[in-house]
C-alpha cells in the first residue's frame, strides 16, 4: 500500500502537481480502484480533538483530513491554530482526547509503538542530541530503531552528503548554523526509512539559500514515494511544496483543497490593486465593491497620502479596470498607480482567517 | 492466525528490545566518552569522607582504629544510590525543559514506560561503577580492610537493588522538580540523604537517638549500607539480610511506580 521499499535514494523527476498523488496509486498496484478514495490513506484523521487540561476550549476541534501514500500535504493556519497540536498527535506524543488518528492505517493511539517506526519527525524546535555529533545523532537514531549496525554509518554517510553536511560529520550540533542542525534533523528523521514524514514549520528562521534547500529536498522525498505532512504559516512555501493545502484556524479545518483550487474558489479571479490619493479609503471601499464585475474590495494599506486598495474582479482585471478608475474620480479620489495581478493562496488565507493579529 | 499473531508480537518483543539497548547504549557510550569527568565527578566527596574519618580522625586517636572497617561498605551504598540518583535527575530536568533532546527516544519503537525504566537501568549502571570504583580507593587510603568473602555474591545484589533504587528516586526527582528548584532540591535533598543513609554509623546502635534512627529507618540507603555490612563485616551490628533486601525492593517498586508515572506525564501532553 505504501511507497516500495528501497525507491527513497532514486529520485525521479517529480511528476506535475495535479496527478501526482494519480500516479501514486499505479504505484500501489491496484488497477481495480481507480477512484483516489480507494487507496488506503497515508494519514487519516477523523474529528480529531484535543483539549489541554486546564484549557477553556479545544486546541483542536474536531478535525479531519486523509493523505493519500505518496502525496505533499500541507497545513496551513496562523499561530496557534492548532497545526502543532494535530502533528503531536499524529506523532504520538500528544494524547488525543477524542476522534481518531492513522498513520499508515495504524491507530497512534493505540498502538504507538507500531506508529513510531513507520514516521519520522521534523520538530518546530531543534532538538538534535549534544552529547553526541552530527553523524552520530544519525546513527544511535537509527539504533534505536533497530537498523542494523553494519548498515548505520554507510546511511548516515549517505543521508549527510544529500543534506551537503558530509564535512560536518564531526561537529556537534551547538556549532551548526540553523540551516545545518535543520538539515541535519531532516536526515536525522529518515535514518529509519519511514513511510511518513511530518515537519512542523520546517524553514521558520532559515535564511533564502537554507530554506529553498529543504524545500528541495522535500520535493525529492515525495517524488522518492515518501507521504509528507508539513505545517507552515508561509503561504508561498505551502503553495510550492503541497499537493494539497488544508487551512486550519482555531481548530478548525477551514477549507482543504489543491493551492491552485483554493486560489481559483475565492470569489473574484484576479486583482486590480490601485493607490489613491484624495478621497477616503472606507467610503471607497464600499463604492468600489458596488461597481460592476467587482467581487470584493479592501484596503490593504491606508497611508498618510496615498492609500492602497486591493479589488476582486469576476473576469478579466483589465475590462474591469476603466468603471474602477471612474469611480475613483466620481469619489473625488486621484488613482497614482495601477497593478494587476493573480490572487494568491495568501488571498485565500487571508479572506478565511481574518487579518487580526493573534 | 494465532501463528500469525505470535509471530507478530514475537517481532514486536524483538523490535522493543533493540530499542530498548539502542537507547540504554547511547547512555552509556556518552558516559563512556566523559569517563574521565565522570570518575571524578563520583570519588571526590566519598574520598575525602573516607580519608578524613578513616584515616585522618583515627591516626589522631579521635576515632575507634576499628572505624574504617564500619565507614567503607557505607561509603560503597551511599555511591550506588546517589551516584544513580544524579545520574537520573539532573540530565531529566534539562532534558525536559529546555533541550527536549530527549525527544528522538521518545520517539523510538518502545513504549514511554520503557524510556522511563531505561533511565532507571542507565542511572544503577552509573551507580554501580561509582560504588566499585570506591573499593580500590578504600584499600588504597586505609591500613587495614578485612571483608568477608563470602559475602560478595549478597553484597552484589544488595548493591544492584540499591542503585535501582537510586535511579528510580532519580526518575522522582527529575520529572517532579522545575529546573529553577533542582538547586534547592538538591540542596535539601542529597544532603540528608547523604547523613540519614546509616553510611557513618550502624543503624541499631543509634536507638538512644529514637527520633534520628525513625529517620534514618526511611532513607534507601540505610539498607544498602546495613545489608552490606552484615555480608561483608558481619562483627558489626547490623539489620538482618532480608530487611534490607525486603526494603530495598519495596523502594524499587515504589520510586518506580511514582517515576514511571511522573515520566510519563512529561513526554506526554
Amino acid at each position: 500500500m505504501t511507497a516500495p521499499p528501497g525507491n527513497r535514494h532514486a529520485p525521479f523527476p517529480s511528476p506535475p502537481v495535479a496527478w501526482r498523488h494519480v500516479s501514486t496509486e499505479t504505484r500501489a498496484a491496484r488497477p481495480d480502484s481507480p477512484a483516489p478514495d480507494a487507496v488506503a490513506p497515508a494519514v487519516e484523521v477523523a474529528d480529531l480533538v484535543k483539549r489541554y487540561p486546564k484549557a477553556t476550549s479545544n486546541a483542536v476541534d474536531g478535525i479531519s483530513f486523509a493523505v493519500a501514500p505518496g502525496e505533499v500535504f500541507g497545513l496551513l493556519g496562523p499561530n496557534g491554530a492548532g497545526k502543532t497540536t494535530t502533528i503531536g498527535v499524529l506523532t504520538t506524543r500528544v494524547r488525543k482526547t477524542a476522534g481518531r488518528a492513522t498513520v499508515a492505517g495504524i491507530d497512534v493511539a493505540t498502538d504507538p509503538v507500531a506508529a513510531r517506526s513507520v514516521l519520522g519527525v521534523v520538530p518546530q524546535r531543534p532538538n538534535l542530541d549534544r552529547s553526541l555529533d552530527a553523524k552520530a545523532n544519525l546513527v544511535w537514531h537509527a539504533a534505536y530503531h533497530g537498523v542494523p549496525r553494519a548498515e548505520r554509518g554507510p546511511l548516515a554517510d549517505e543521508l549527510l552528503e544529500r543534506m551537503g553536511l558530509t564535512d560536518k560529520a564531526k561537529t556537534n550540533p551547538d556549532e551548526l548554523s540553523g540551516g545545518q542542525a535543520q538539515r541535519l534533523i531532516i536526515a536525522r528523521g529518515l535514518m529509519h526509512d519511514p513511510q511518513v514524514l511530518f515537519l512542523d514549520e520546517p524553514s521558520t528562521g532559515l535564511d533564502p539559500q537554507a530554506r529553498l534547500f529543504v524545500h528541495d529536498r522535500v520535493a525529492e522525498l515525495a517524488a522518492g514515494g515518501v507521504t509528507v505532512v508539513l505545517t507552515t504559516h508561509d503561504m508561498d512555501e505551502a503553495a510550492k511544496l503541497s499537493d494539497r493545502v488544508g487551512i486550519v484556524d482555531h481548530g478548525r479545518l477551514l477549507a482543504l483543497d489543491t493551492p491552485a483550487a483554493l486560489v481559483a474558489g475565492l470569489s473574484g479571479s484576479a486583482t486590480v490593486d490601485l493607490d489613491v490619493v484624495g478621497s477616503d479609503p472606507g467610503t471607497l471601499r464600499d463604492r468600489l465593491s458596488g461597481v460592476r464585475g467587482i467581487a470584493g474590495a479592501e484596503v490593504l494599506d491606508d497611508g498618510p497620502a496615498t492609500a492602497r486598495m486591493r479589488v476582486r474582479v469576476d473576469g478579466e482585471a483589465g475590462a474591469a479596470l476603466p468603471g474602477l478608475l471612474d469611480e475613483v474620480v466620481a469619489a473625488g479620489g486621484r488613482v497614482l498607480d495601477v497593478a494587476l495581478g493573480e490572487p494568491t493562496l495568501e488571498d485565500v488565507f487571508i479572506d478565511l482567517t481574518g487579518r487580526g493579529l493573534r | 492466525m494465532t501463528i500469525t499473531t505470535t509471530t507478530a508480537t514475537g517481532l514486536r518483543r524483538v523490535a522493543t528490545g533493540r530499542a530498548f539497548l539502542g537507547v540504554l547504549g547511547r547512555d552509556v557510550a556518552v558516559t563512556g566518552r566523559e569517563f574521565g569527568s565522570f570518575l571524578s565527578q563520583v570519588l571526590v566527596q566519598p574520598f575525602f569522607l573516607l580519608f578524613v574519618f578513616g584515616k585522618v580522625l583515627s591516626q589522631l586517636g579521635y576515632i575507634a582504629p576499628g572505624y574504617a572497617q564500619l565507614l567503607l561498605p557505607g561509603l560503597l551504598a551511599l555511591n550506588a544510590f546517589l551516584v544513580a540518583v544524579q545520574a537520573v535527575a539532573l540530565p531529566l530536568v534539562i532534558d525536559f525543559s529546555f533541550t527536549k533532546e530527549i525527544e528522538d527516544r521518545l520517539l523510538a519503537p518502545l513504549s514511554t514506560r520503557m524510556v522511563a525504566v531505561e533511565k532507571i537501568v542507565f542511572g544503577a549502571v552509573r551507580g554501580m561503577i561509582g560504588s566499585l570504583v570506591m573499593i580500590p580507593v578504600g584499600y588504597l587510603v586505609l591500613d587495614k580492610v578485612t571483608w568477608n568473602v563470602a559475602g560478595l555474591p549478597v553484597s552484589a545484589v544488595l548493591l544492584v537493588l540499591g542503585a535501582l533504587a537510586g535511579g528510580a528516586a532519580g526518575l522522582v526527582i527529575g520529572t517532579a522538580v522545575s529546573p529553577r528548584r533542582i538547586n534547592i532540591v538538591f540542596a535539601v535533598v542529597i544532603t540528608p540523604l547523604l547523613f540519614t543513609g546509616s553510611t557513618q554509623f550502624p543503624f541499631l546502635q543509634i536507638s538512644s537517638l529514637r527520633w534520628f534512627q525513625v529517620i534514618c529507618a526511611l532513607n534507601p540507603i540505610t539498607y544498602v549500607s546495613e545489608g552490606l555490612r552484615g555480608a561483608l563485616t558481619p562483627q558489626i551490628p547490623h539489620l538482618p539480610t532480608w530487611v534490607c533486601l525486603g526494603a530495598l525492593v519495596l523502594s524499587c517498586l515504589l520510586f518506580g511506580a511514582i517515576g514511571i508515572q511522573g515520566f510519563v506525564r512529561r513526554a506526554l501532553d
